[in-house]
This record gives C-alpha cells, sequence and structure tokens, in this order.
C-alpha cells in the first residue's frame, strides 16, 4: 500500500477536496482556467507540480498510471513522477498506453489514441494563452470573459504578414467548445487533432500558476486560424529511423559530431510497440533503440 | 438525541471512490452512475450525503431546503465535514434540495463573466434515475445527444435550466441524485424536454 508516515496519494484531504471542486468546475467550463490553492509538492515548480496534484487528487488505488516526457517514459520527470505515486499510493505503473487509466504528461499527447476511460493529465507551465500578448491578469481574465480574442489573432495575422505563416509550432492555441481560448501546453501543434472531440477527459493543472483546467470528452478543440491560413501541424519530414512510423512525431536527435542526426519516435511506448511487431526503420538496430535489438 | 450516522470508513480512499464517480458523471453529463455511498441520515439521499463527504468542508458554504434542513441532516453535515449552513441560497457553494415544488434555483450564485466558477453547485434528489420522463442532453461530454430519464423532477427545471444555459459560462451545475445514483448535468449541457 502507501507510504506509511503519509495520507493516501501524498496530498492531504482538505487539499484534495480543494482541487476535486476545482476540477469540477473546470469540467463543468471547459477550457476556462480555475483559480487553486496550488500546494508546495516535494519537487520544484516547473516539475510537473500542477499536474501531480491533479493526479493525486484523482488517482485511486485500482488505477493503473503511465507517465510521459516529451512521450518518453525512461526520463528523470517521468520516472521521478511515477515512482513518487507508485510510493504514496501503492498503484500499479505501466509504460503501455492501453493499459494505463490514467496517463500523466509533460508536452506530448501518446500517438496510440486514447479510449473512454482514460484521463489524460497535462502538466502546464503557462495556462494563460494571452499571457504573451498582455501580462495583467485582470485584463486577460477581463477577454476571456468577454470573450475578447482579437489580440490573439492579430498575433497569427502578424506571423503571416512576416513569416508568410503562422510559425507557432508548440502550445499553439486552441478554442475550446466554441468558447474559451486555451493553451493546449507545450504539445506540438502535431497533437492538437488529438484533442478534437477526444473520448478521453483531458484535465490541466499548473502548479506554479495555480490554475486547473479541463476538456470533457467528445468536446470540440479548434486550432486557431484563419480560412486562407488554415491550420498546419507541424512534423519532421521524415520517417522514424528505428521503426519506420511516418505518421507520428518526431525527435531529432545528433548522434555524432559530424553532423550526423536522426529522427525517432518521441513516443517512446508506439515505438517500442511496432518495433516489437517487426516493423523497422533505416537505422534499426542503432545504439539509440536501446538493448533489446 | 439518537446516535449520529457514520461517516467514511476510510475517508481517503472512500472519498477518492467517489469523487471519481462523480468526476465521470460530470464529464459524462446524462449518465447515470451509482456511489458506494455509507448511511446518511433521511431525507438526506445516499448519494446527496456522500457528495457531501467528498467535498464539503469548512470552506465550502451549504445551503439546504426547508426539506432537508431537519436537526439530524445539519448535525450529521456538521460532525462529518465542518461545513457552514447558510439560510440564504444566493451564499450557497453547495445546494442540497429534496423539495419538488419551490426551488429557488434562480437565487443560487451562477458567478460573475471574470469567475464563473464561483458559482453553486446544486445536489438535487429525485424520486428516480433511469425511469420516468425523457430529457434530451446535448453538450461537451456527449457524443452526439443523448437520453436521460428521470422520475420526480422539480417544477420548472428544464425552463430554468433552458435560462441557465443562456448565461454560459455563468451558471449552476447540477447533480441529480435518487438514493445511491447520480447524473451529472454541468452548465455546459443543454436540456430539452423529449
Amino acid at each position: 500500500m502507501s507510504l506509511p508516515g503519509y495520507n493516501f496519494a501524498y496530498l492531504d484531504e482538505q487539499t484534495k477536496r480543494m482541487i476535486r471542486r476545482a476540477l469540477l468546475k473546470a469540467v463543468a467550463i471547459p477550457g476556462y482556467q480555475v483559480p487553486f490553492a496550488s500546494r508546495e509538492m516535494p519537487l520544484a515548480y516547473g516539475w510537473g507540480t500542477g499536474g501531480m496534484q491533479v493526479t493525486a487528487a484523482v488517482i485511486g488505488p485500482d488505477d493503473v498510471l503511465k507517465v510521459i516526457d516529451q512521450g518518453a517514459d525512461d526520463t528523470t520527470n517521468a520516472v521521478s513522477i511515477r515512482r513518487f505515486f507508485a510510493l504514496t499510493a501503492g498503484v500499479r505503473t505501466t509504460e503501455r498506453t492501453v493499459e494505463a487509466t490514467i496517463i500523466q504528461t509533460r508536452h506530448r499527447i501518446p500517438e496510440t489514441p486514447l479510449t473512454a476511460g482514460q484521463i489524460l493529465v497535462y502538466q502546464v507551465p503557462q495556462p494563460e494563452p494571452l499571457r504573451k500578448l498582455e501580462p495583467r491578469e485582470t485584463e486577460t481574465r477581463r477577454m476571456h470573459a468577454l470573450a475578447e480574442y482579437g489580440l490573439m489573432h492579430v498575433k497569427l495575422y502578424e506571423d503571416i504578414a512576416r513569416h508568410g505563416r503562422i510559425t507557432l509550432s508548440y502550445d499553439y492555441p486552441v478554442l475550446v467548445n466554441g468558447r474559451h481560448v486555451m493553451a493546449p501546453s507545450p504539445i506540438p501543434s502535431f497533437d492538437n487533432p488529438k484533442m478534437h472531440r477526444s473520448p478521453a477527459l483531458q484535465l490541466f493543472g499548473a502548479g506554479r500558476e495555480k490554475r486547473i483546467y479541463a476538456v470533457p470528452p467528445y468536446t470540440s478543440v479548434e486550432s486557431l486560424a484563419f480560412e486562407d491560413h488554415p491550420f498546419h501541424p507541424w512534423k519532421a519530414n521524415a520517417p522514424c529511423g528505428l521503426c519506420g512510423a511516418t505518421d507520428s512525431y518526431l525527435d531529432e536527435v545528433v548522434v555524432d559530431d559530424r553532423g550526423g542526426r536522426l529522427f525517432v519516435c518521441s513516443d517512446t511506448d508506439h515505438c517500442t510497440t511496432r518495433r516489437a511487431a517487426g516493423h523497422r526503420g533505416a537505422a534499426a538496430g542503432h545504439a539509440l533503440a536501446g538493448a533489446g535489438e | 438525541m439518537t446516535a449520529l450516522a457514520p461517516g467514511f470508513v476510510d475517508p481517503p480512499l472512500a472519498a477518492q471512490a467517489v469523487f471519481r464517480r462523480l468526476l465521470d458523471a460530470m464529464a459524462r453529463p446524462g449518465m447515470v452512475v451509482s456511489l458506494e455511498a455509507p448511511p446518511a441520515p433521511p431525507p438526506l439521499a445516499l448519494a446527496a450525503g456522500a457528495i457531501a463527504l467528498t467535498l464539503c468542508d469548512a470552506d465550502t458554504a451549504v445551503w439546504l431546503d426547508p426539506a432537508l434542513r431537519t436537526a439530524e441532516v445539519v448535525a450529521w453535515l456538521r460532525f462529518h465535514t465542518g461545513c457552514r449552513i447558510v439560510g440564504a441560497a444566493e451564499d450557497a457553494a453547495f445546494a442540497f434540495a429534496a423539495d419538488t415544488v419551490a426551488l429557488p434555483f434562480d437565487r443560487l450564485p451562477i458567478g460573475s463573466d471574470e469567475f464563473p466558477d464561483r458559482s453553486a453547485t446544486a445536489v438535487v434528489q429525485v424520486a428516480r434515475l433511469g425511469a420516468g420522463a425523457p430529457l434530451c442532453l446535448a453538450g461537451p461530454g456527449i457524443e452526439t445527444t443523448t437520453r436521460l430519464h428521470v422520475q420526480g423532477l422539480p417544477a420548472g427545471f428544464v425552463a430554468w435550466r433552458a435560462r441557465n444555459h443562456v448565461a454560459y459560462p455563468r451558471g449552476v451545475d447540477v447533480v441529480l441524485v435518487a438514493g445511491t445514483q447520480i447524473a451529472g448535468l454541468p452548465r455546459s449541457t443543454a436540456v430539452t424536454e423529449g
């Protein structure tokens, strides 16, 4: 079971009630940022404290938890958070997307389509999509209240005027339920279409900025764009070097000091599953593939 | 003085189980969900009691309609949750109601344009869920449209929901309760008869 001396899932019950009330309001107003009294967690702000508080308020002993960091299950942040909940909540953890009931994520949505029973918890550094355009919280709050998103469209227009296209490639703003403009967290714009009418429940926690928001299942999530400049999800123009996938989001890895580089799936579970099924990319057998090959 | 009914046996795990079902119900409006609820003093429905134990504490103002404002219910809520019981519906963070005739829906706080989350959650007891007159639901959490059958819905409920929906993103969120069953009707859900 859980760690002796600590409450189940680390947080005390009063804190969980406060977060749970905020979560229910967040689900009732898709895309609206609910302020909450974010607690200190046993790691620094910026390491996923918001996501962890949401997970702690939601998780139960029967859950199976997966944690990814930029798509990978095996990085420091993902491993630490997974171990934290294995220790404090005694839950089973997994690296398989299909086995997980709760997936806490930093900056990616898994390639495997999510299903109705799953909850995706995003770690969010900056929940306010308008913050870079308007630093005052009172003003951005008023803009959301009035659904006054002209400033955002001007920003996107200026991108087109200067560069000929919208240059945002991550944290690409979305319109949720036709009402609230929302920051999808720094996921690549490649992942934005996966949010639209997803059967899974999507919860967002920003610990330092003290905001919680949510996208319920089957909710419209539209990437902002113009009729004559439609939304284009960005992706490297290459197949995965290890598994040969052409439809997944890729990381570019520098492999030597002579300009050699390799594109590999950012979603490690997706890549491993494909390789286990016999798919081979041009660089199959490379040291990056791990001991398994 | 009769003995107070007990609350959750294992509060962290029991509250988590109830909250998770409640989150499910609010994320998928119209879906009827069962809660594992401890005994609650009648006329408070078991699921309504479990919701109070899960979400209410010293930080929440709780309003009870006259049908529920019995000495037993008040004592039970105060002892187990430490919540403030308020007399005016305008002050409620949570409103529990069992009366089906004269609910002051329009007096519940709906939040402000800047803070639509500062609004009430109404836990409304009905006779049965899954049987009775059909409601047609549409909105976030619902793939196309869905039907929820409710017996014993308060008078004027659908007309009030229509007014509530127009005020979006402000508005009151509703949890319908019958025995140990619940169904969520967040403000984002459009409710019509039929």
